[in-house]
């Protein structure tokens, strides 16, 4: 048993991607997360109880554990789709029959979007309760009010991609309130003296088009797979980079 | 089958049933320990946290994480393989569904519809709301309860906060998934939804109550006069109180947070005077302008 361990650990191959053996002595561990690229996001030491679940409830971390399986089943989705009028539809129907898999990768995309939007909101009310936004880290609350923002968007982006009734009725509903803008929206209060029309206002601009049409599930797709996603996470990196130089996870003063 | 049971258990639904489920348990979990923590420092010990050692992060922290993780991702394969998203019909643009409703989480602001105008319900408070959670860490000068639960610390902000969110944010979400039928129709839950049934509800506007046409220079003097009064009250009316029972918070707060504040308090209070006047007054407008009705 020893040689095989041996064998296995003491060879060039097995050192070149594990540079040292784990021992359970401070050094260890302290090397176990600063050593490591994905744990490294968190301090080598926390506070006794930020590791106990009754005072954050996880629910930051599980926000950001569903984006990662929402990232995951949407690149599997993408495989299957095409952004278009005459195919969206029936890609729908191929994963319902013909894709390996199609169906759960559908439903655990889409259960995991709802998930994600209640444990956001839940996350938020946490940091509320625990008066978590109070000096210093007012900054940081700020980033996650436009991360539960930028949350919404892309849940509501990712509606209308089936291209049925339910998103496309739900999508016109949603574009329709920014015609009513004020100012910049055809419907809205005073947009007639800037010779706003149904096409040059807010909601032209959203759907690229009067009306939901294949523009606006071009535009929708574009926001939804690449460019909320990327602005997600550059703000992602500036929030959990805030909790650690804001003090860690928030708790009473000593 | 039964209404009810149909209504909860529709595939997108099931969300909002787990949504309340996860709130109320979360909401007594937080508020069960913001009183315990004003227990305790009550009778003088210190609140949970507080004495709390370092300890290292692997593997506590690190064995907790994947623990959740493990949990979170059994429990969503599970609700996967439970429940089929749902894919209705083909778009198209000639048949509207009735009612034809936003997805879940932004129907507290359809909801609105009913008693705002469009600029105000889908434009002007999303946007509001969204600068005042900014501004909440630059409003809220209260130093305590940072880091723990408490109620008694934060009284005013929790309350403040807390009708916010449950009220006006995630009741009108349920309201708008489980109570809202064709027509924008109230239904309660256990309802079969009518799409004959056709309410026969004449509102007015606030002048017209009083028999001055809401359409006429008068009118629209009044109207304005309520409006900008409300604010104006809103805003002074509270001035004066401090400025006897409580200089100092005053000071502290110094005018541009006392006015920034006030005026995100009287807007989020006037949705639910606003709904009051809808549902109980019959009243549609309280100011009509040739640009824009309030």
């Amino acid at each position: 048993m020893n040689s095989l361990y041996d064998k296995v650990k003491k060879n060039l191959i097995w050192k070149s991607v594990f540079r040292r053996d784990y021992r359970d002595n401070a050094r260890s561990r302290a090397m176990a997360i600063f050593g490591n690229v994905f744990l490294h996001l968190h301090p080598v030491k926390v506070r006794e109880s930020a590791v106990k679940l009754r005072y954050t409830w996880g629910m930051g971390g599980i926000t950001f554990l569903a984006f990662i399986i929402l990232t995951i089943t949407g690149v599997v989705l993408m495989f299957y789709y095409h952004p278009t009028v005459d195919l969206a539809y029936l890609d729908m129907k191929d994963l319902e029959f013909q894709a390996p898999y199609g169906v759960i990768s559908r439903n655990l995309h889409r259960w995991a979007a709802h998930f994600m939007v209640i444990v956001v909101m839940i996350h938020m009310f946490r940091v509320f309760m625990t008066g978590s936004y109070k000096a210093p880290r007012q900054f940081n609350w700020g980033i996650g009010v436009i991360l539960l923002v930028l949350t919404f968007l892309l849940s509501f982006t990712g509606y209308l991609l089936p291209w049925d009734q339910l998103g496309f009725w739900a999508i016109t509903v949603g574009t329709n309130m920014g015609a009513a803008t004020p100012l910049l929206g055809f419907q809205g209060p005073f947009s007639e003296y800037l010779h706003i029309t149904p096409y040059n206002d807010v909601r032209f601009a959203l759907l690229g088009g009067a009306s939901v049409g294949g523009n606006a599930l071009l535009r929708s797709y574009i926001w939804h797979c690449i460019a909320i996603p990327l602005i997600s996470i550059i703000l992602m990196f500036v929030h959990f980079w805030r909790v650690r130089k804001d003090g860690g996870i928030s708790r009473p003063q000593h | 089958m039964n209404p009810f049971i149909e209504i909860i258990t529709q595939p997108d639904n099931i969300a909002i049933v787990i949504m309340i489920v996860m709130v109320t348990f979360f909401t007594l979990w937080g508020f069960q320990q913001a009183f315990q923590n004003d227990k305790l420092k009550a009778s003088g010990y210190a609140v949970d946290g507080e004495l709390d050692k370092d300890v290292d992060t692997f593997k506590p922290l690190v064995r907790i994480e994947l623990i959740i993780s493990l949990v979170v991702m059994l429990f969503l394969t599970i609700w996967s393989i439970w429940v089929d998203a749902p894919l209705e019909e083909i778009a198209n643009p000639t048949i509207t569904p009735n009612p034809a409703k936003a997805p879940w989480y932004f129907l507290g602001l359809q909801e609105l519809l009913v008693y705002f105008d469009p600029w105000l319900a889908g434009v002007v408070l999303p946007t509001l709301i969204v600068v005042g959670l900014l501004a909440i860490p630059y409003i809220d000068i209260n130093p305590k309860g940072n880091g723990y639960y408490t109620f008694e610390e934060r009284k005013y902000a929790i309350v403040i906060f807390a009708f916010g969110f449950f009220i006006l944010w995630l009741l009108l979400i349920v309201i708008g998934v489980f109570d809202r039928g064709p027509g924008w129709l109230w239904y309660w839950p256990w309802e079969e939804w009518d799409h004959q049934r056709v309410v026969f509800e004449p509102t007015r506007d606030l002048t017209q109550v009083i028999g001055i046409e809401s359409r006429s220079i008068p009118g629209f003097i009044i109207g304005a006069i309520v409006v900008i009064g409300y604010y104006v009250a809103g805003m002074l009316l509270p001035l004066r109180h401090w400025r006897k029972n409580n200089p100092e918070l005053l000071a502290q707060l110094g005018m541009i947070r006392y006015n920034l504040i006030m005026f995100l308090f009287v807007t989020m209070m006037s949705v639910p005077i606003k709904m009051v006047l809808r549902l109980v007054f019959l009243v549609k407008y309280v100011w009509i302008t040739p640009w824009f009705n309030v």
